[in-house]
């Protein structure tokens, strides 16, 4: 049933999200709002938006298309005093009843039914998505033919599995699994879009959809944990699927790393001196609490020749690469209501930090880093590279 | 209003197409479908002329195998009745004649104001459905459209021309539509909407057998595209050009 007054509406929030009944005791403190990276732009940041609600301006709130700004980055509600979950709660209700009432971007709607029709937001070939491991050098084993049971189920992702720049980091991983002699196998074209993303654009019934394919064809297969170089796959696994009856291990690729530190140690090399920085993406960091923060900087640390310095927004006051809750398919849309793009913030914190690597964690921001360090006019200046690309290249050159 | 709208399965390039090296023609064993995308923009328009005039949204599609999920999805979107035809061969790409003869059988049973369908399809090899539909049920048909507004007792729509140009056409009585985009883009219906149209909503079955085609275009062989090595520019006056064209075409063999 469609939601019809704003009261309705928080009543929705109140009883569909865990700690929702905490948006009861907002504060109207604004601290939420401050932190958003495009609050400056959204005509109801979390504030407003409640303020609307509760002097029951419905309407005024189903008029703006903003709240498409939101990049679900989890900064409003991680600093929430009254601990409500902005994110996961209110602001993704609300992208839901924009869908339902059909005020959705084109570009947004394009990801959504690829996602639905192909089980990847690129639109790409389901059948293609091992094809990233053909030719290569290093064996993937794909489970179905596998027919062997595995320790390490790797859970590559939509943009691991297609995007031409991340598949280079998938391979980069890849090569770091297979000397480790880890034993390992990926589902291929069994293999959907986890659907986190998905999720925070208020589309939950697809990502339900998209989980419960994950998960039947998970369970096919006899592995000991699953890990995944995807923060929002990782985030989706540990938080979201256990509440559709899926509950198994997961880890972020560099939490796994970590556990095998003695074993890497050996394997790095100087391969010259360079100086990096990290950017902590949403979803290891401040959503849910993941709090992943020491094993990116304990791996990066490691590697002999890097010396490691820290840009002013770290931990969990990161910004946003802008790719998250949707945001990774509203370019235009954002552009065209802030123009501006949080990522050519990032690349100049990293150079005015003296950066030659800006190192991630996560297959959005490679691509749209590198854009940005372009659209800044710094091509040449700032190398962008995930933390396995980092590591394959001083382990093999 | 009652509005009847015609879905064709076609393949979905998304796929790399194969040629079955046995029968020279596309191999279906692998073949992925999806809905025409004009279609779908057929249904929109649907969706469109009952939201501002009443009436009903019938969808009727051959049965290819794999059509249910966008037949809940048309009533998800505010569809009324689904049907799916079911019949001999309807999974190895009839052609468009075979096609309009089954659904004219279909028709006999249905009641309509109106048929909309997409003007094109990726695979019309032998014409276009919604023409040789309106042949067979002797309507008039009107193709590329882009717009249509109800009038007292008539339709009004607007009609792509190649340059530009568009026309309004007054159109009576039942007939036969092309669309060539609706006024809006095909709305987004959410998936959990979807999923309920899956668990409340029937899709109907009519079987279709004995279709008889006067005219049908054997297919001989078919090649995927080659990618030449380069372009050739004429250059030249229009006289220049005809003349070294019409010699190019005789050199080779193209003409006598």
């Amino acid at each position: 049933m469609s939601v019809v007054t704003s009261h309705e509406f928080l009543d929705k929030v109140v009883q569909a999200t865990p700690d929702g009944k905490q948006i009861r005791k907002c504060l109207q403190c604004g601290t939420c709002s401050g932190v958003c990276p495009y609050g400056f732009a959204m005509d109801y940041p979390p504030r407003s938006l409640i303020a609307a609600l509760r002097a029951d301006d419905w309407h005024g709130v189903l008029e703006s298309d903003t709240i498409w700004l939101c990049v679900s980055c989890f900064a409003c509600a991680s600093v929430c005093p009254s601990k409500i979950p902005l994110t996961r709660g209110l602001l993704s209700a609300l992208k839901t009843e924009m869908l339902v009432g059909g005020s959705i971007p084109a570009e947004l709607q394009t990801a959504l039914g690829n996602s639905r029709r192909y089980g990847n937001a690129l639109g790409e070939s389901p059948k293609k998505r091992a094809d990233w491991a053909k030719d290569f050098t290093v064996p993937v084993p794909v489970m179905a033919t596998h027919k062997e049971p595995v320790d390490v189920l790797w859970f590559v992702g939509d943009y691991g599995s297609y995007h031409p720049r991340v598949q280079q980091v998938t391979r980069a991983l890849a090569k770091v699994l297979y000397v480790l002699d880890v034993k390992f196998g990926i589902l291929g074209p069994e293999e959907n879009s986890d659907g986190d993303t998905q999720a925070f654009t208020g589309e939950w019934g697809l990502f339900e959809l998209l989980a419960r394919k994950n998960a039947i064809a998970m369970k096919k297969y006899t592995f000991g944990e699953i890990i995944t170089a995807d923060p929002h796959a990782y985030n989706a696994l540990k938080h979201e699927y256990p509440r559709l009856g899926f509950d198994r291990t997961v880890k972020h690729h560099t939490q796994y790393l970590v556990e095998h530190f003695d074993r890497i140690k050996p394997l790095l090399q100087n391969r010259g001196a360079q100086r990096v920085t990290y950017h902590d993406p949403c979803y290891l960091g401040r959503a849910n609490d993941n709090n992943i923060y020491a094993e990116p900087r304990q791996l990066l640390q490691a590697i002999p020749g890097v010396e490691f310095v820290e840009m002013s927004h770290n931990r969990a006051l990161s910004i946003c690469c802008g790719g998250g809750g949707g945001g990774m398919w509203l370019d235009g849309f954002s552009w065209e209501k802030a123009h501006t793009r949080t990522t050519e913030w990032r690349i100049k914190e990293a150079l005015a930090v003296g950066a030659d690597v800006l190192a991630v964690a996560c297959p959005y921001e490679t691509p749209r880093f590198e854009d940005a360090v372009k659209s800044t006019g710094n091509e040449g200046k700032l190398a962008v590279k995930d933390i396995a690309e980092l590591l394959a290249e001083s382990m093999f050159g | 209003m009652d509005i009847v709208v015609l879905i064709k399965f076609v393949p979905d390039l998304v796929e790399d197409l194969e040629i079955d090296a046995g029968t020279g023609l596309l191999d279906r064993s692998f073949l992925r479908l999806m809905p025409n995308e004009l279609d779908d923009h057929a249904l929109e328009e649907a969706l469109l002329l009952k939201e501002r005039h009443g009436g009903s949204v019938t969808v009727l599609t051959l049965d290819s195998g794999d059509v249910d999920e966008t037949l809940f999805t048309a009533i998800a979107k505010g569809a009324d009745r689904v049907i799916k035809l079911t019949g001999e061969g309807f999974d190895q790409g009839p052609s468009n004649q075979r096609i309009a003869g089954t659904l004219r059988q279909a028709l006999s049973g249905i009641h309509f104001d109106l048929i909309l369908t997409g003007t094109q399809a990726v695979d019309d090899l032998d014409g276009f459905v919604g023409a040789l539909l309106a042949e067979q049920l002797k309507l008039p048909y009107v193709g590329y459209i882009t717009k249509i507004t109800a009038g007292d007792g008539h339709l009004v729509v607007q009609k792509e021309y190649p340059g530009g140009l568009n026309a309004e056409i007054e159109v009576s009585g039942p007939a036969v539509l092309g669309i060539q985009a609706a006024e809006k883009p095909p709305r987004y219906v959410v998936t959990s909407k979807v999923m309920e149209a899956m668990k409340t909503a029937r899709i109907e079955e009519i079987a279709v057998d004995g279709v008889t085609v006067d005219t049908e275009v054997p297919v001989s062989a078919m090649a995927l595209p080659e990618s030449g090595s380069h372009a050739e520019m004429i250059e030249g006056n229009v006289q220049q050009v005809a003349q070294k064209l019409a010699a190019l075409l005789r050199e080779r063999g193209v003409v006598a």
